[in-house]
């Protein structure tokens, strides 16, 4: 690998955190970044990449894909999922822990991550489960799980119905300065609901879950923060209120984090139509107050990063009444076309867009990636902001087909994905 | 999504819910019903409108009540009638919702009459017949979850027109459980989409949807208040499962609070009808007074029921 010098030619080079937006040339030597703008001395490539006309950016931070490895291999598998991340450009991305069995011994974790990484695209960060099995009464081996190579520990979405435990959870895992993900819903309103609780639940004559399952459970997470030290990212936020919670908290110096799911800010319970399973999601669609408040959150920081919470689930799983449907939607390869639709509609610029889905989630991960900063590894995402597509399923590397998006046209699309200097995806 | 009970030319081609069904629709509904009431009642019961086609009765939740209906009315239409009953067992079996439909597509069916608990599993079938170019099997909604249950909201509105004729002159109360009411859901569409200037529902908290003030109604907690001046009294069933616990405290304090008895009758119109959708539980929500005197239009809407599931069957298969 040592001899591959490949020279990306007169792209527009965005680096969201080091304030780089400029058509240069960027230059990979050794799998990493050796300059950008002029040639290192003795400079000649084995390969050019003509970037005219496109963006030079660095590899998308994915905070939540679900790989399905190990246990659900007929909804997806490491190959397909992988080829889907690299496909979006996505070239790190954090799986949670609701495999089966759940990620809660290291030998689970080491094996994914060996599995990940002998495929050789998207760096994989495992999410350790936080109680064992998640069933949300005994804490795992936070320490085992982290030297396997756990990033930080959550309950995905299996209810964590003792405060008692998530309080001894958050103490311990702040002991040691290992960080906690919670997806904000109480679990009691959360019970049996699949849709915001207003008018298209009311009319379709679905189980609701009120607004107030996210705005308790936030309060539960930020009063527990305050008593604990704890260092917590909140994920998916989905509903107006929390949205105020989350940036009031932040006001009065609370150290928390939170991403939003790329498809809450784009869709509505509206969407549901006429039982649409394929908006079955977790959390719900809420109402446009909701979604306005999102966007706007995300603008202006409250939200720190987007993810694309991508969950392939087989064509049978969503071929049935809605409520019986398996909840998520495959979102690796929409994750940047649909960050810049957010970016285009609310008048954000690209640099500021591409932070909420490179350094910001690096910075949550807490790993020294998303950036293109000299020496780093070259772990880039060179797309066509313009190229429009239409997310059909023959268009889609993932396994999964499900999508909320199908028909739709968008624009922005990955030309090239390089990890540590390799290319590994190319349109 | 277009709603898929109608084709492209907005024709109805499936009957799933009432909601968004244009008024003209519903009336011719309502006006076809009209003979078949009459056919009813002669000593010959059946006309030949369905000879030949074959209407599957698919229940994945059991209601002898209204597969007997709908199996009344399809064979007074001289059509064959098939009864699958087929519960939680066919998905313990592996068999999934739409492996049913297309094993019985297959048969040759001509019309599923679906009642599924969950919300929109007819929408479902329905809009899979569509996707795979058979859309001449229809479907109609014998009642799904919460959501619907039209051939019921049509025999309500079909009684209401019988004794009241123009809805939009009267107040009508819909009373009790609308939280899990497919009946109560199905009734407002329809009295909203005829210009009922009034719609009350009236009940606790526990058992209103929260918005069901958008569904076009008012929103009354009070009884007294909620059927005063009402032409028109609709009592829901109140299911045995949700008399205690945490939606009510006893199936007593419902009846003290909302159990319909001559007293509370009083405070509507003096000729105001009683309607129920059965089975009904005498003393809960209804007093037997009430349920068996002279302004209760119970066992009317039974009949009536027969008619109109005739006359949305031949509407939809007759050709």
């Amino acid at each position: 690998m040592a001899d591959v010098k490949i020279e990306i030619r007169n792209g527009r080079i965005v680096d969201p955190k080091h304030g780089v937006d400029r058509v240069a040339t960027l230059y990979v030597a050794a799998g990493k970044v050796a300059a950008i703008g002029a040639a290192p001395a003795g400079w000649s490539p084995t390969r050019t990449i003509d970037a005219k006309g496109l963006v030079v950016a660095p590899g998308l931070v994915d905070l939540s894909a679900r790989l399905r490895e190990p246990g659900f291999e007929y909804k997806a598998t490491l190959e397909s999922e992988m080829l889907a991340a690299v496909a979006g450009g996505v070239t790190s991305l954090a799986c949670p822990p609701d495999t089966d069995p759940p990620l809660d011994e290291p030998g689970l974790v080491e094996m994914l991550k060996h599995r990940a990484r002998s495929l050789n695209q998207a760096h994989v960060y495992p999410v350790g489960a936080l109680t064992v099995g998640l069933k949300g009464v005994e804490l795992t081996e936070m320490g085992e799980l982290a030297e396997a190579g756990c990033i930080a520990f959550s309950q995905s979405e299996a209810p964590l119905v003792d405060t008692q435990v998530l309080l001894r959870a958050m103490q311990y895992a702040s002991t040691f300065g290992y960080r906690v993900w919670l997806r904000p819903q109480d679990p009691h309103l959360g019970r049996g609901g699949v849709a915001h609780d207003a008018e298209v639940a009311t009319r379709l004559g679905l189980a609701a879950i009120p607004a107030s399952a996210e705005t308790i459970a936030l309060a539960t997470i930020f009063a527990l923060v305050r008593e604990t030290g704890a260092s917590v990212h909140v994920c998916r936020l989905s509903t107006a209120d929390g949205v105020a919670m989350v940036a009031a908290a932040k006001k009065s110096g609370l150290a928390v984090t939170c991403d939003v799911a790329v498809h809450h800010l784009h869709l509505c319970d509206n969407d549901i139509g006429w039982f649409d399973a394929l908006c079955r999601l977790v959390p719900p669609l809420r109402g446009t107050r909701d979604r306005a408040a999102l966007r706007a959150g995300l603008a202006d920081g409250t939200i720190d990063a987007v993810c694309s919470d991508h969950s392939p689930v087989d064509d049978d799983a969503k071929q049935v009444p809605f409520a019986e449907a398996e909840p998520g939607a495959t979102g690796l390869e929409l994750l940047l076309p649909l960050t810049l639709k957010w970016a285009a509609e609310n008048k954000v610029g690209l640099p500021d867009a591409l932070a909420r889905i490179t350094a910001r989630p690096a910075a949550i991960l807490g790993l020294d990636t998303g950036h293109l900063g000299p020496g780093q590894p070259a772990d880039i995402c060179i797309f066509d902001p313009q190229q429009s597509w239409t997310v059909i399923p023959s268009a889609l590397a993932s396994q999964g087909k499900n999508t909320p998006f199908l028909g739709l046209e968008l624009a922005g699309r990955v030309r090239c994905t390089l990890v540590a200097g390799q290319v590994v995806h190319e349109d | 999504m277009r709603n898929p009970q109608l084709d492209a030319e907005g024709r109805l081609v499936h009957l799933l819910t009432l909601e968004g069904l244009p008024a003209e629709v519903i009336v011719r509904i309502l006006d076809a019903a009209v003979p078949f009431a009459s056919i009813s009642e002669r000593d010959v019961k059946k006309v030949p409108l369905l000879r030949g086609r074959s209407v599957f009765n698919l229940f994945f939740e059991n209601s002898t009540r209204t597969r007997t209906t709908f199996e009344i009315a399809a064979k007074r239409l001289s059509a064959d009638v098939i009864n699958l009953n087929i519960g939680a067992s066919s998905t313990s079996k592996g068999e999934t919702l739409l492996d049913t439909v297309d094993n019985l597509t297959a048969m040759n069916a001509d019309m599923f009459v679906v009642r599924h608990a969950e919300s929109g599993a007819p929408h479902l079938i329905a809009a899979h017949l569509n996707r795979t170019g058979r859309s001449h099997v229809h479907v109609v909604n014998a009642g799904d979850g919460r959501h619907a249950h039209p051939t019921q909201g049509l025999l309500d509105l079909f009684t209401i027109r019988h004794y009241k004729h123009d809805f939009r002159r009267l107040t009508v109360a819909i009373v009790g459980d609308v939280l899990h009411s497919r009946v109560a859901r199905s009734l407002i569409h329809g009295l909203t989409t005829l210009g009922t200037p009034e719609v009350r529902v009236v009940g606790p908290k526990t058992l209103l949807p929260t918005a069901v003030q958008a569904m076009g109604v008012q929103v009354h907690h009070d009884m007294r208040s909620g059927i005063a001046g009402c032409d028109v009294v609709v009592m829901l069933r109140l299911q045995n499962e949700r008399m205690k616990g945490a939606l009510l405290p006893s199936a007593g304090e419902f009846f003290k609070h909302y159990g319909l008895t001559p007293g509370k009758l009083a405070l509507a119109k003096p000729d105001a009808i009683v309607m129920h959708p059965g089975p009904m539980n005498r003393g809960v929500e209804i007093d037997s007074a009430v349920a068996d005197g002279a302004r209760s239009v119970i066992l009317p809407q039974v009949t009536f029921g027969i008619a109109v599931r005739m006359a949305v069957m031949s509407m939809l298969a007759g050709g």
